[in-house]
């Protein structure tokens, strides 16, 4: 991992806070840190102290599914990549007796007379990240989880079906071992309970099962999967589409909630008894159930709040606001994940970088102060100098050692042409290995180094920071991939790996010997930024990128700042958004380095990374003036629009309304209810339908706010909401408990039997089939509400000068929805807010500081290096055909005159080096950087050349 | 490690909380915007939850 290798992030492990004292911008934190028994630098991770520890303990990383010792290393990719003993089971700290792992150590490493200690920092912020733990699966009594090896909780799943996991990735049962034929999840395991568990709904079970389910299916075909669900909760990007998928290969959903699971001890089979929508009883017999068990705070949430002077919620989480949903009451402390509640990954990393930035503004006059950029010795230049070839062969413990011979892989290396050193290592990418490369680099004179291990995705990095380090160009490097091509994909033949991991580094020698260094190209940016869209996510982005000293351009199309947020009165939170948006109007308005321009919008954008030129027309009839802007970065944040549907009567009967203009009439008192009106709202409409196959998130708490509200101004008044699967997912489970607790109807409806609504005096009569009593309902309504979908704007004119990819379903697509989730598919790019998809004030608030932090990043370090890898163009050779323009997916290319001949032109900090001008040049003109023609021809040249 | 920077200056340094996910990226984003990070972690390495999950499926249509 990158912050493992990171000069300005010091990782303290095994440790806890203690006191926390000063203010803002100027903390002591005291932290207790306890002993890991191993001196992290002396200890390589070999594994040998584990071999002789005669204690053998269930490994927590596997859920306990596994065993480990008393002394292990956490997972293998783990970071600190050393071995820790366990206090609590170690012979030697609980008997004075053993130390066999003390003389096992080679590097005498093992130290017992570490003692815990507590240590002092001085920082100017603090976040608090703590995570979310699984709830005890044990605690629901019913479900028999501690009788039976078969009901295994989500996690303990997770393990099951991953490669690296007990099982080796085969789907089996823990008490037979043996593959199960039917699986059942049981989904709101410890969520939406009063009884056994917590009242609040844990947002990703649903998700994650469905996942599980998939993944189950793919890794074996023929297994029979039942998910048992209240409402299957699949909001947010994408998750609709993969619920769809889910049915289609065959997962069986069934809505009831589970109340027993019975454990036939013979068999070791297990029972569930059901009573289905319908009120009919039900028994299922399964072979492995599998409990998504929802997820709680840490018990230590207690102490570290009371340590660090900040608040908990009810529930026991880290207590935020929907308008500062990354704020503690304390200032300069911020809290951010799961801590604060559960939620999904994407949302996890976005408030980490929202954090960051929080800390970012508070910091912002220390900015660079305390860190220390990483120094490199001069590159060595190796004109002139015979090929002097390094191969450095990686056992990765077993992983490849199991497989291929790697001793006899590493003398065949010594005989190719050029290679003057050949050694294997146990881990290449451990520190040691890596000063072991270091220091024959500069002894044996290397000039070209092949590394034979795993796959450059991960660790080429590394390696070439470390020849980088010994004074080679970072290019004079080769990576074999000698495990996922060999070892993994060949794992039972073992003499036929060994054969092809040694062509594969003749290949590669041979490549080496053409290799040349190559420079980074170094692309100024200028320091502004434009931050399209002036509703709650762009105000929200620029407001943080000028709290950190950037100036911003802020154009919105409309004569007036808010977008969405306007329409809003009122919260289920209670908190105030007219208040708050005023002053955020305000604040906008006022701050010296944001340039407000309203009525105006997006022409053209030309360049890159760093340096964008953006023509925007302004004016009340825009297109009157024009105006160039030059900005080094973009956020995107044009918000999205509310549907309107052609069916229940809208438009036509002035009883049927959309949900936020019903909103808008209770706000203003224009709608006063009364105790003989009833009120109906539909949920769904246009959602989760073929016109907009998604869940648009926000629906069903916006109508259980409405309800609520109603029913706090008339207690009488009758309210019915329709709906499919209702989904107020995290805390907003608990208004919709209140709504029900007061008296709201909820009745669900099948999509293939939508309501009926005809228009009556003065109102309208809505029909819906109730499943449970399987009869029509008929309701007079006074007012008819529609939770319409959230669609994406369609703005052709932005999106063609941004040339920004979009999904399927008409945001704006993030580069990767995980880890990535305010990049766009362009460098310099970011989105936020309801362009990406629609989502809460909080959701929106967090992800454009999240954006405001990944641009302030590039803002504040002023340049950004191009990759080595980027395209070249050999003009003499261009034909100026054009065709790699048209192919190049980046806008990398622009075809130009040279002495009025047409000529292609590589836009280098657009290259992203995928090679697909080169593959199509007709004139073999154009050549990737570390990829050339010439070597890949001597590679193919070298497979054939097989001297065995 | 005491800084003797004063009680009135801002202090280029975060504290992160945390190893997970969560305190991986905000101590990434925060060392990679100028500011020197010490990230606690109370087990023995970082990771967090996100290391245990089966990473057989990592396309863009890995849920959690």
């Amino acid at each position: 991992m990158e912050a493992g290798r990171s000069p300005n992030i010091k990782i303290i492990t095994n440790a806890e806070i203690k006191e926390v004292s000063g203010i803002a911008g100027n903390f002591f934190v005291k932290i207790l840190c306890y002993p890991r028994y191993v001196d992290a630098t002396k200890c390589t991770g070999c594994g040998v102290c584990a071999q002789y520890c005669p204690v053998t303990i269930p490994d927590p990383y596997n859920q306990n599914l596994s065993l480990r010792k008393a002394i292990d290393i956490q997972y293998t990719q783990a970071v600190p990549s050393s071995y820790s003993v366990h206090s609590d089971y170690c012979l030697f700290l609980n008997r004075k007796e053993c130390k066999q792992c003390t003389r096992a150590c080679q590097t005498g490493a093992i130290n017992f007379d570490q003692k815990a200690e507590v240590f002092e920092y001085h920082v100017g912020s603090i976040i608090m990240a703590t995570g979310f733990k699984e709830c005890d699966a044990g605690s629901i009594e019913s479900y028999s989880y501690k009788d039976s090896p078969n009901i295994v909780t989500g996690l303990e799943f997770e393990r099951i079906s991953s490669a690296s996991g007990p099982y080796m990735g085969k789907i089996l049962r823990p008490s037979d071992l043996k593959k199960p034929k039917k699986i059942a999840f049981i989904q709101c395991a410890g969520s939406r309970t009063q009884i056994s568990g917590k009242s609040y709904c844990s947002s990703v079970c649903c998700k994650y099962a469905v996942k599980d389910a998939i993944v189950a299916l793919e890794h074996e075909p023929d297994l029979d999967i039942t998910i048992f669900f209240m409402d299957m909760r699949l909001y947010g990007k994408g998750f609709e589409t993969f619920y769809e998928r889910a049915r289609k290969s065959g997962v069986t959903f069934i809505r009831s909630r589970v109340s027993e699971i019975k454990h036939d001890k013979d068999t070791e089979d297990l029972v569930i008894e059901y009573i289905k929508e319908d009120g009919t009883l039900h028994h299922d017999t399964f072979n492995l159930i599998v409990l998504p068990m929802g997820l709680e705070p840490h018990k230590e949430n207690y102490s570290l709040a009371k340590t660090a002077g900040i608040k908990l919620n009810t529930h026991g989480f880290f207590q935020t606001g929907l308008f500062n949903p990354l704020n503690t009451i304390r200032e300069g402390i911020y809290v951010a994940g799961g801590c604060k509640g559960p939620m999904p990954l994407p949302d996890s990393v976005m408030q980490a970088s929202g954090a960051a930035v929080c800390a970012s503004e508070l910091l912002k006059k220390s900015r660079g102060t305390l860190i220390s950029e990483k120094a490199f010795a001069e590159e060595i230049s190796i004109d002139q100098e015979d090929l002097r070839i390094g191969v450095f062969v990686c056992n990765c413990g077993k992983n490849i050692g199991g497989v291929v011979d790697v001793v006899g892989v590493k003398k065949y290396a010594e005989t190719l042409p050029g290679v003057v050193v050949s050694t294997d290592n146990v881990y290449s990418c451990s520190e040691d290995t890596q000063a072991l490369i270091k220091e024959t680099v500069i002894n044996e004179k290397l000039n070209r180094v092949v590394v034979a291990a795993c796959t450059p995705r991960t660790h080429e990095p590394l390696f070439q920071t470390t020849i980088r380090e010994a004074g080679l160009n970072k290019c004079l490097f080769e990576m074999v991939n000698i495990r996922d091509q060999c070892s993994w994909v060949h794992a039972y033949e073992k003499e036929e790996a060994t054969q092809k991991a040694k062509d594969l580094i003749r290949m590669a020698v041979a490549k080496a010997g053409l290799i040349q260094p190559l420079a980074e190209p170094v692309i100024d940016i200028i320091p502004k930024a434009l931050v399209i869209g002036g509703g709650l996510a762009g105000m929200t982005a620029a407001l943080s990128l000028a709290g950190q000293g950037f100036e911003c351009y802020l154009i919105e199309k409309t004569f007036v700042l808010g977008g969405n947020l306007r329409n809003i009165h009122y919260t289920l939170e209670g908190e105030d958004p007219k208040l708050y948006l005023n002053e955020l109007i305000d604040k906008v308005n006022n701050h010296d380095l944001i340039n407000v321009i309203t009525e105006s919008e997006v022409e053209s954008v030309n360049g890159f990374v760093g340096n964008f030129h953006t023509v925007i027309t302004t004016g009340a009839n825009h297109g009157t003036d024009r105006e160039e802007l030059k900005h080094g970065i973009i956020i995107l944040a044009n918000g999205a629009a509310v549907y309107e549907p052609d069916e229940y009567l809208y438009g036509k009967s002035e009883n049927v309304l959309l949900q936020h203009v019903l909103e808008e009439r209770i706000a203003s008192g224009q709608y006063i209810p009364d105790k003989e009106d009833s009120v109906v709202m539909i949920q769904c409409v246009g959602s989760r339908d073929d016109k907009h196959p998604y869940c648009s998130s926000i629906c069903c708490s916006m109508a259980i706010k409405n309800a609520l509200k109603i029913k706090e101004i008339n207690p009488a008044t009758n309210i019915y909401i329709l709906y499919r699967d209702m989904r107020p997912y995290g805390f907003h489970e608990d208004f919709y408990k209140d709504a029900r607790d007061r008296g709201v109807v909820f009745i669900r409806y099948d999509i293939k039997h939508k309501p009926d609504v005809t228009e009556i005096d003065g109102g309208v009569c809505v029909t819906v089939r109730d499943p449970i009593i399987n009869k029509d309902v008929v309701i007079d309504a006074k007012i008819l509400a529609l939770s319409t979908a959230i669609i994406p704007r369609e703005d052709k004119k932005l999106e063609k000068a941004l040339s920004v990819t979009k999904s399927a379903e008409g945001f704006f697509l993030e580069s990767h929805v995980q880890l990535k989730p305010v990049d766009s598919y362009v460098d310099g790019i970011y989105i936020c807010g309801m362009s990406q998809f629609p989502k809460p004030i909080d959701e929106s608030i967090f992800q454009a500081k999240a954006a405001a932090s990944q641009a302030s990043i590039l803002l504040a370090r002023g340049y950004v290096k191009a990759e080595p890898i980027v395209s070249s163009c050999d003009t003499d050779k261009c034909i100026g055909c054009g065709i790699c323009e048209y192919f190049c997916p980046y806008n990398a290319i622009k075809m130009t005159r040279i002495n009025k001949k047409r000529k292609a032109e590589i836009v280098v900090a657009a290259c992203k080096g995928c090679g697909v001008c080169s593959s199509y040049c007709p004139a073999r003109a154009i050549n990737m950087g570390r990829f050339t023609d010439e070597q890949i021809l001597a590679q193919i040249k070298a497979f054939g050349d097989s001297k065995e | 490690m005491k800084n003797n920077n004063g009680h009135n200056k801002l202090i280029g340094a975060v504290m992160v909380v945390g190893g997970g996910i969560t305190g991986i990226q905000a101590a990434m984003d925060l060392s990679e915007a100028g500011y020197y990070v010490y990230l606690v972690e109370r087990s023995s390495a970082i990771g967090g939850i996100m290391a245990g999950l089966d990473k057989t499926f990592p396309t863009n249509d890995c849920a959690i």
